[in-house]
Parts: structure tokens; C-alpha cells; sequence
């Protein structure tokens, strides 16, 4: 591990921790009922959804802890939690 | 521009599952933009963002003491004036860093009136160290050293009025936001950004860890606590109140008995005492910034 001057460290390092890992219960999309207005992108915690080119939301599940903000928030039910097998 | 998600505060970092402050810090930056200077005091924020040799910003970013936050942005607002650089520098803090330690030095950076941003998350206690009350800690709620029981009811104190107490320094611009409204948020920190001289803003950040409820509820409870009155969304200008968030009032029960934190005053026994002078805070609220909506009787 290299120590950088006063402690640096490089931006957005942490990357490196994948927090997927403490996920209980996982956000599933439901893209026919989506309505693409972008609140759960904008309101999660992690930052770890994005849109893609339609408009349509992707979860990335390397880092989504499964707090279920965006699924109580959705304005369209299009998001439902369910207990991940591992 | 819906669905726009900010890149400057980036995935990994360890705060809980529905943490306010983690979207405090995305909706800060997403404001922000890349030209900025933040300086964190210590506080969960800081903990969680950056566990070294990890960090979650991807502005430049700096770690003071809970204390000296404000003179360390003071320093590095004189440094870019110096070289005539035009970045902005948004000094963060939790509610312990600013209401109780570092009140000297937010003090001494508006007084002298460096071009800063103070954004305040407040989670009304220190999270960070194991819940322990501070001076944002609202009326009755219990912390560990405020705990409720047969002696007491938990926090014996009121929720010191900070943003008052900076615009009493001649802050431009002070104002206080929810996460459960996130353009709010961003326009207020624009705002901030674009005011010459120390403007404050204060942002309630329910912590589900602290405060004892769900993680998906978050945003439900900043709604409840705007619309019960207990906290007021506000702006002020030259020390004038000059807009409020108005509201349908609700009961202050609706917003209590969602949390832990208040279980106390509804188990084993319904304590209406202590409910009516929560209610009575909430009521002064109202009176004081005038946030209620009048509805017209036909």
C-alpha cells in the first residue's frame, strides 16, 4: 500500500468497496410500469442508479445496499424489494 | 434534468443503508460541480466517505478537526484569493462539529466574512461516536446521554436556533432544507454558492441508525417533519425571513411515534404532557414563520 503526502488518496477510491455485499433485500425494476421520471436515481443514498439511454433505470447491485428508499418512494410501484438468495 | 445522477461522490463508501447524510453529500455535490473545494470536519460523513486509503469524493477534498473546519475553508478561501482562483469551497459539518465544537471557529469565519458555504447536515446527535445528544438534539428525544426512563424523558433540552445565530453575524444568506426535498436542496446550495460572503445552510438528515426507524422510510420522515412543523424549511436574506415552506399541518404524534427515538412517549403509557409541549414547539414554529396554510371555508 503506498502511502500518498498527507494522507492522500485517489478520488472515488471508494470503489474498491463493494457494498452490494450487505444487501438483504434487493430492488427489482419494473420497466413496463417505470414511468422515467427519475426520482429514485436522484434519492438513493449510494448513487448507484443510473439511467440508460431511454430514460429507464439500472440498479447497480455490486454497491446497492438494499435500503428500499427507492421502492417506498417510487411513484409508480415499479420497484418491488425481494429477499435475495446467496 | 430528471434521472440526473451526480458522478462526484461516487459508490462504496460505508454509511448505512438509507443514510440522509450519504444523499446530503451526493445533492451537495450534484449542485456543486466539480470546481469545489470541500473541507469535512470529523463526524460520520467524514468516517464513512473516507476510511483510508479509500475516499468517496472526487473533488478535492480535505479533513479537519471537528473544531476548525470553518478556518481551514477560511484558509484556503484567502489562499484562492491570493492566486485570483475562482473555486468554490463548501466547508461540511455535522450537527455536533456545528452546533457545540466548532461554534468558535464557524463563528470567527463569519465575522469575518470569507467567501464560504457552511452546509450543516444535521442528524441531531453524534451518530458517529454512538448517539449521543448534542445541541440540534430536538426536545425529548432519547440518546444515550439523554436516555429516557423513570427519571427523565429523554433530551431535557430545547434544538438550538443556529441558522438565527449566523444571520445575526450578517450572513448573506442562510437557510435551512430537507433531504426529502432534493431540488430544494440543490437550488439552495446554488444559491449559497452564487452569494458573496459566509452563507449557512442547514439540511435535517434522518438517520436511521440514531433516530430508530426502517431504512426505506428516510424521506418519508423529513417529509413529516416539515409537515408536522417541527422543522421549517426556510431562507433568509440580510437576516429576513424572506420564504418559507407552507404546509397543511399534521399532528406532531404522526412524526414521534414513527421513531425509536420518541418510543418513550407512547410506551408503556401515553405520556400527553410531554406530547402537548412537543406540539406547543411545532405550534410556536408555525406562529413564529408563519407556515401554515389557511384553508378557505366555503
Amino acid at each position: 500500500m503506498a502511502l500518498g503526502v498527507g494522507c492522500s488518496a485517489r478520488p472515488g477510491k471508494a470503489r474498491d468497496n463493494k457494498t452490494g455485499s450487505w444487501r438483504v433485500f434487493k430492488p427489482e425494476f419494473d420497466h413496463e410500469k417505470c414511468s422515467r421520471c427519475g426520482l429514485c436515481s436522484t434519492i438513493c443514498p449510494e448513487g448507484c442508479i443510473r439511467d440508460d439511454e431511454e430514460g429507464l433505470p439500472v440498479p447497480d447491485y455490486d454497491y446497492c445496499k438494499g435500503c428500499g428508499i427507492c421502492a417506498e418512494e417510487c411513484p409508480s410501484d415499479a420497484i418491488t424489494m425481494k429477499q435475495e438468495e446467496k | 434534468m430528471a434521472g440526473q445522477t451526480c458522478d462526484l461522490f461516487d459508490c462504496g463508501h460505508r454509511a448505512c443503508g438509507g443514510c440522509g447524510a450519504a444523499l446530503v453529500s451526493r445533492l451537495i455535490l450534484d449542485a456543486a460541480g466539480e470546481d469545489t473545494i470541500v473541507v469535512s470536519s470529523t463526524g460520520c460523513m467524514e468516517v464513512f466517505s473516507t476510511p483510508y486509503p479509500e475516499t468517496a469524493w472526487k473533488v478535492p477534498w480535505i479533513h479537519s478537526l471537528f473544531e476548525n473546519n470553518s478556518a481551514v475553508a477560511s484558509g484556503i478561501v484567502a489562499a484562492l484569493k491570493k492566486q485570483g482562483r475562482k473555486e468554490k469551497v463548501i466547508a461540511i459539518g455535522g450537527d455536533g462539529a456545528t452546533f457545540d465544537i466548532g461554534m468558535i471557529c464557524i463563528s470567527g469565519a463569519f465575522e469575518r466574512g470569507h467567501d464560504f458555504t457552511y452546509i450543516c447536515y444535521d442528524n441531531e446527535a453524534y451518530m458517529n461516536t454512538g448517539i449521543q445528544r448534542s445541541g440540534a438534539t430536538p426536545y425529548d428525544a432519547s440518546t444515550t446521554t439523554s436516555p429516557a426512563g423513570k427519571c427523565a424523558t429523554g433530551n431535557p433540552l430545547p434544538k438550538k436556533d443556529m441558522p438565527k445565530i449566523l444571520a445575526a453575524h450578517g450572513a448573506p444568506y442562510v437557510a435551512t432544507a430537507t433531504i426529502a426535498y432534493p431540488a430544494d436542496i440543490r437550488k439552495k446550495v446554488k444559491k449559497a454558492l452564487d452569494t458573496p460572503g459566509p452563507c449557512y445552510i442547514q439540511i435535517h438528515a434522518p438517520c436511521c441508525t440514531g433516530w430508530g426507524f426502517e431504512a426505506e422510510k428516510t424521506m418519508e420522515i423529513g417529509k413529516l417533519a416539515v409537515e408536522t412543523g417541527l422543522w421549517v424549511n426556510y431562507e433568509m436574506e440580510q437576516g429576513e425571513v424572506t420564504k418559507v415552506k407552507k404546509v397543511v399541518r399534521k399532528p406532531v404524534e404522526e412524526y414521534l411515534k414513527t421513531q425509536k427515538r420518541f418510543r418513550h412517549l407512547f410506551r408503556p403509557v401515553r405520556n400527553d404532557t410531554e406530547i402537548a409541549k412537543i406540539q406547543a414547539i411545532a405550534d410556536r414554529n408555525a406562529e413564529k414563520y408563519g407556515i401554515d396554510i389557511k384553508l378557505k371555508k366555503d
